[in-house]
């Protein structure tokens, strides 16, 4: 019998055609649009006059460009607005599930899809969002597409995509005291680069990730693209499934039955061949910081701001970043000047991170040179935030609790980073400006970032 | 969207010798609030071109009169982050029609394939002869053929081929693009459909 990879057991089983020397027609199980990427895939569909295939498939959520606080109030900026408005027309034209501003389901397009139930082990789910990989935590088969793809996906189901490399990364042994799955994901996208991992599909094995909550493992799935893997995937076990049960869009009764039947499958074949493995010793993994603009730019929080290595950077691309952020080779981390706090995100935006954050902010109270933003990734986490009594905890902090969305992590609403000042920010990406034109960002984890909120500088958790 | 086909592009290119480039440089998150495809070429690079005063930074490529061209010409790992289209859009709707690098971001080929960019992957050292020749001749031509897969520089014996799937070179030699594949075989895709468990 032919050895299979985890990957390839599902890939294989949504491929409606193979071309010869082409790509392959794959079916699409679960479809999810927001405001920004899908409008002009609409547009299309009217000019060629199109229907959706199977609306039943396709859910909707804003996200993206939606304010944080006030959202029962209208949304002053007018092209907002209108994004919003149109979303709502398009999805009730097709006949769409749409969770707008304040519906109980509302939130982060990649926390609600789990939340829901619409996430599934063995699916092929895709949106119009590089992070879609965060629902590989679930051993699903989960990327990001383009605009033109959502067309095609509302058009036909299908989308046209040569099959990806496979890539397996192991970490086994016991993960060192505050390092949290974020420190392992940068930890790795350190050690691969922004690009080390392009053209593949990453499976995560070894008990490091197999011991971490459903949580964690979409922290981690969710940093795949950021070195350029398409995806990343986790093999589902009883977690899972304990997860997965009883949510609003899961199978019920024997469906359910059949279904964990069919999930208990999906594993890599013992024997099967990756194209690419790395193995990575858990201890030697720390909390981790970026001191750069871009996510491999990550060291030890310990550790001082590395030479050039001309194995990944020329030394323009290095020395220009650097100067972006205002830092010199050599400097130490620890003790850089903090102005703003970031907690939220598609990666870091779950109950587990709110409960890590405030479990260390609590007996403290907020640095007075820090404003901090704490935004949850849905109307569920925050509701779990309430009677779980993490608010009280915050608020005696002097911390407010915001309502969910992507804010800060893309800046597209009014949620920007100033020019110059410096943020320690759980989301995903550091890019030049992407948190606001100028703003520098330190990504980091929410124990990392709570500290900073607490001191006003970069702090060792471990350290308080 | 139908695109303009590609075959055979002779042009002049700008040099971009930056790596790592990715999507939120191309166009900054602020500026995908439309609901149509418009304008989009006029954020292209707009944090680089344009300082937070909002004046042209004059020494950028863009904005250097000297360079000029439908080919981008980019450092290695282009188009890394977010999925969005609207990147590709810009640099399509900016004028240009290919962008060559020694690396690419999957998400953003896969875009560019689908709207009529086209992305050619070639070597580092080929790469760093471009940028020189660029910066010896800023007008010199360059001739990117898709029907060979050759990039060459005009004046130079060096040339280079690159590789694309016939399946996605077929199309951008028609200006077709997978809907109209995918539309074409509706009948199975409901068959398979009707197959799946959830």
């Amino acid at each position: 019998m032919i050895k299979k990879t985890l990957f390839d057991k599902i890939w294989d089983s949504h491929v409606v055609k193979k071309i010869e020397n082409g790509p392959d027609v794959l079916f699409i199980d679960r479809h999810l649009i927001h405001e920004v990427t899908s409008p002009v895939a609409f547009l299309g569909l009217k000019n060629r006059r199109l229907n959706v295939m199977y609306p039943n498939l396709t859910f909707a959520t804003a996200d993206h460009n939606t304010p944080t606080i006030n959202q029962h109030l209208p949304i002053k900026d007018p092209l907002s607005a209108k994004q919003l408005r149109t979303l709502k027309y398009n999805t009730n034209k097709h006949d769409i599930v749409f969770w707008g501003l304040g519906h109980k389901n509302n939130g982060i397009v990649h926390v609600i899809g789990p939340e829901s139930g619409i996430t599934l082990p063995g699916t092929t789910i895709v949106c119009g969002d590089s992070h879609t990989s965060t629902h590989g935590a679930f051993g699903a088969v989960a990327f990001g597409i383009g605009t033109s793809e959502v067309e095609m996906v509302l058009s036909t189901q299908c989308i046209m995509q040569p099959k990806p490399k496979s890539m397996r990364i192991n970490i086994n042994g016991k993960l060192r005291d505050s390092v949290t799955p974020k420190d392992v994901a940068l930890f790795i996208i350190s050690k691969l680069s922004t690009s080390g991992a392009t053209g593949y599909f990453v499976e995560y094995s070894g008990n490091i990730f197999s011991e971490m909550s459903m949580e964690g493992r979409m922290t981690v799935c969710n940093l795949s693209i950021e070195m350029g893997a398409r995806g990343g995937l986790i093999s589902p076990d009883n977690k899972t499934i304990e997860y997965v049960k009883n949510r609003e869009y899961t199978p019920k009764g024997e469906n359910l039955s059949k279904a964990i039947e069919y999930w208990s499958k999906l594993y890599t074949d013992e024997g099967a061949v990756f194209d690419k493995e790395y193995n990575f010793n858990s201890s030697e993994i720390e909390p981790m910081v970026t001191f750069g603009t871009n996510p491999g730019m990550g060291i030890r929080i310990s550790g001082k701001i590395p030479e050039i290595d001309f194995k990944k950077d020329s030394s323009s691309s290095y020395l220009k970043s650097l100067r972006y952020m205002g830092y010199k080779i050599g400097d130490k981390m620890i003790g850089k000047k903090v102005d703003y706090v970031f907690l939220g995100s598609c990666t870091n935006g779950r109950i587990e991170d709110f409960r890590t954050f405030s479990k260390i902010t609590k007996g403290f109270k907020k640095a007075d040179n820090v404003t901090a933003w704490l935004v949850p990734g849905s109307h569920r986490v925050l509701n779990k935030i309430r009677s779980e009594g993490i608010l009280e905890d915050l608020e005696a902090s002097g911390f407010k609790v915001r309502e969910p969305g992507c804010s800060a992590c893309l800046a597209m609403n009014e949620d920007k980073i100033p020019a110059g000042k410096y943020v320690v920010s759980t989301s995903n990406r550091n890019f030049e400006g992407r948190q606001g034109p100028g703003a520098r960002t330190i990504l980091a984890s929410p124990a990392v970032a709570a500290a900073a909120a607490i001191t006003g500088e970069i702090t060792d958790p471990r350290n308080l | 969207m139908p695109y303009e086909k590609f075959t055979i592009l002779e042009s002049s290119g700008v040099p971009l010798e930056i790596e790592n480039v990715d999507t939120d440089q191309i166009i900054p998150a602020r500026f995908l609030k439309a609901t149509e495809r418009k304008d989009f070429d006029k954020n292209l690079f707009r944090d680089w071109r344009y300082n937070q005063q909002n004046k042209l930074v004059k020494d950028f490529v863009l904005n250097d009169r000297k360079y000029s061209g439908k080919i981008l010409v980019a450092g290695k790992n282009f188009g890394s982050g977010s999925s969005r289209e609207h990147a590709v859009w810009a640099i399509y709707d900016y004028g240009f029609r290919c962008v060559i690098s020694s690396f690419f971001a999957d998400i953003f080929k896969n875009n560019c394939l689908n709207i009529g960019v086209l992305p050619v992957q070639i070597s580092a050292q080929f790469l760093q002869l471009i940028f020189d020749s660029i910066k010896n001749k800023p007008k010199i031509k360059l001739k990117v053929n898709l029907v060979e897969q050759e990039v060459s520089i005009f004046g130079i014996p060096q040339k280079e081929k690159f590789e694309i799937n016939p399946y996605k070179k077929g199309n951008m030699i028609n200006g077709y693009d997978d809907i109209d594949y995918l539309l074409s075989m509706k009948s199975e895709i409901k068959n398979f459909a009707n197959k799946r468990p959830f």
